[in-house]
């Protein structure tokens, strides 16, 4: 079977990230980008499951500036099989929906058993694409996956919910998210950075789709967070003791 | 304007906290319709919060584990007429409410924190280095709300239940079990004190002081992503960015360092403590009370003298 895991282009999850002040958004320019920390999580299930025999094929595939290729090579440098990039400009950050909507196109074209998303992408934090494809193509979904197992024709999933773990199977064809526990992701060596180069990387537009990439969201401002006042250092056990008892909460 | 809220339920019984604060929320956008997926006594404890003004009680065993498929389809079923669908912004809201808007080809809209008309609302982005404010332009808004940025609902309504029945359940995920950690403490998201150890603390077994410095004090014990990816700690403790978003009176970080993931998660906390042996943690910067020392001495210390 087939295993389609979605990659996107964010800024790197240690960069400290700067409002710009004329409230438009937030500063991109000679920032360090990466692929989404939870996308790679969804690669490295996706590559497990081929090299356990049980996937045949592992595509990714990018939505967003032509940069994007970029996280599909490394995508394929830690052993996924081809790229597909899809250009596309809403005049802001690619919505959830419209990725979607993408992905349920490529799905129906490449018709994979599996599709692996990251629960959220750490830019726009939205938590949603892989729970809107599923809707989309009336698939069953298992989100926020910390144990993944393929069985009898199902997906066993343990999945991260408030009050500790939870596991449920979900028939395939299905759509997972995974979260942080999954896995650690793995590098890649040097010589398959170099063969990754040579792997194919379609390119398609969101034109290709016939998908409308308009905003629903239209981003009325973009501001910093409100500051904390600096607070001070105590000496001891015991002065903090005594400003704990002033706030009167112990 | 017509609001349809999905109650927080856990085990059957509502998370009175959890959804009496999203109900603050939702009052601000018209008249509240309440969705519990639970037991009758659940139902009549949502029919009781401020603003409330019919809760929907569905008692089917498809939807009693909160499997998207079922609760998006509920959902669905009653959204005829409705303006706003809104749910907790907790793992449960998420998994459902994205699917429930791309079924009305709407964008959903995570994490408000405050409502400002009935279709403009602000949400953090980038682990809540920015606040964006955004204007929805769907004909249907589906939003969660980050309980932490709202107050509780007050109790005293008496809203009348209608039982409803899942008109076609959907046989795509199945549940199989849960693996729920039970203890007296207060729950993480709505506790008024939270103690929470970093990847400082070292082990699980040096995680009990964590958890004895929060037992004394009746705080709820949090945990930074690197405790939980060590083992330390359980997963549902994370604080952070991917993890619960905290606000308590008081957060106590013991042996946190304080990563931007992490401070996303409690940084709108009152009055915040940090206890690190590394005067140059970040945490330090956000803390309002900060104490350089070793936490194997200083927290036995402060546990006795609380």
């Amino acid at each position: 079977m087939k295993i389609l895991v979605p990659v996107k282009r964010v800024i790197d999850y240690n960069v400290k990230v700067k409002v710009k002040s004329d409230g438009t958004g937030v500063d991109l320019a000679n920032v360090k980008m990466s692929m989404n920390p939870f996308d790679e999580i969804s690669v490295e299930a996706a590559i497990r499951l081929k090299e356990a025999g049980i996937a045949s094929e592992v595509i990714v595939v990018s939505i967003g500036e032509k940069k994007s290729t970029e996280t599909l090579r490394t995508a394929l440098a830690m052993g996924a099989d081809r790229g597909i990039l899809v250009e596309a400009d809403a005049g802001g950050d690619i919505e959830p929906l419209t990725v979607a909507k993408i992905l349920a196109r490529i799905v129906a074209d490449e018709q994979p058993q599996l599709v692996i998303l990251g629960k959220q992408a750490i830019d726009n934090d939205m938590n949603a694409t892989g729970q809107m494809l599923a809707a989309l193509l009336g698939w069953g979904q298992a989100t926020f996956a910390s144990e993944l197992k393929i069985e009898d024709g199902k997906a066993h999933v343990t999945r991260e919910v408030d009050g500790g773990l939870q596991t449920i199977t979900v028939a395939l064809p299905a759509i997972i998210t995974t979260d942080l526990r999954l896995n650690e992701p793995r590098y890649a060596s040097l010589p398959n950075i170099m063969k990754a180069k040579k792997k194919p990387v379609e390119e398609k537009t969101a034109a290709d789709y016939g998908v409308d990439t308009a905003l629903r969201l239209k981003v009325i401002a973009t501001e910093e967070p409100a500051g904390r006042a600096a607070g001070i250092k105590v000496g001891s056990v015991s002065e903090l003791v005594e400003k704990l008892k002033e706030t009167g909460m112990v | 304007m017509s609001v349809l809220l999905l109650a927080e339920v856990s085990g059957g019984e509502l998370a009175l906290d959890a959804t009496a604060k999203t109900a603050t929320a939702a009052a601000q956008l018209g008249e509240v319709t309440a969705i519990v997926c639970g037991t009758a006594a659940a139902a009549d404890a949502a029919a009781k919060i401020a603003g409330v003004s019919k809760v929907l009680l569905c008692e089917d065993a498809a939807v009693a584990n909160g499997l998207a498929e079922n609760v998006a389809r509920l959902i669905m079923d009653h959204s005829a007429g409705v303006t706003h669908i809104v749910a907790p912004a907790n793992n449960s809201g998420k998994n459902v409410l994205p699917r429930v808007a791309a079924l009305l080809d709407a964008m959903v809209i995570t994490d408000v924190i405050e409502v400002l008309d009935a279709k403009t609302f602000k949400r953090p982005i980038y682990a809540g280095n920015a606040i964006q404010t955004v204007e929805s332009q769907d004909a249907v808004k589906v939003l969660s709300v980050r309980t932490a940025a709202f107050d509780a609902a007050a109790e005293g309504a008496a809203a009348p239940v209608q039982v409803v029945a899942l008109g076609e359940t959907s046989t795509l995920s199945a549940h199989v079990e849960d693996k729920v950690i039970k203890n007296d403490r207060p729950e993480l998201s709505s506790a008024k004190i939270v103690v929470s150890g970093g990847r400082g603390v070292g082990s699980q077994a040096d995680f009990a002081l964590i958890s004895g410095l929060a037992d004394k004090i009746g705080a709820a014990v949090g945990a930074s992503r690197a405790a939980v990816d060590s083992g330390f700690a359980a997963n549902d403790l994370q604080v952070g960015q991917t993890g619960k978003v905290v606000a308590p009176d008081l957060y106590i970080a013991v042996g946190v360092s304080g990563a931007i993931q992490h401070l996303a998660g409690m940084k709108d906390s009152k009055v915040i403590v940090a206890i690190n042996k590394d005067e140059e943690a970040p945490i330090f910067q956000i803390a309002d009370y900060g104490l350089v020392a070793d936490l194997f001495e200083a927290v036995p210390e402060l546990t006795g003298k609380l």
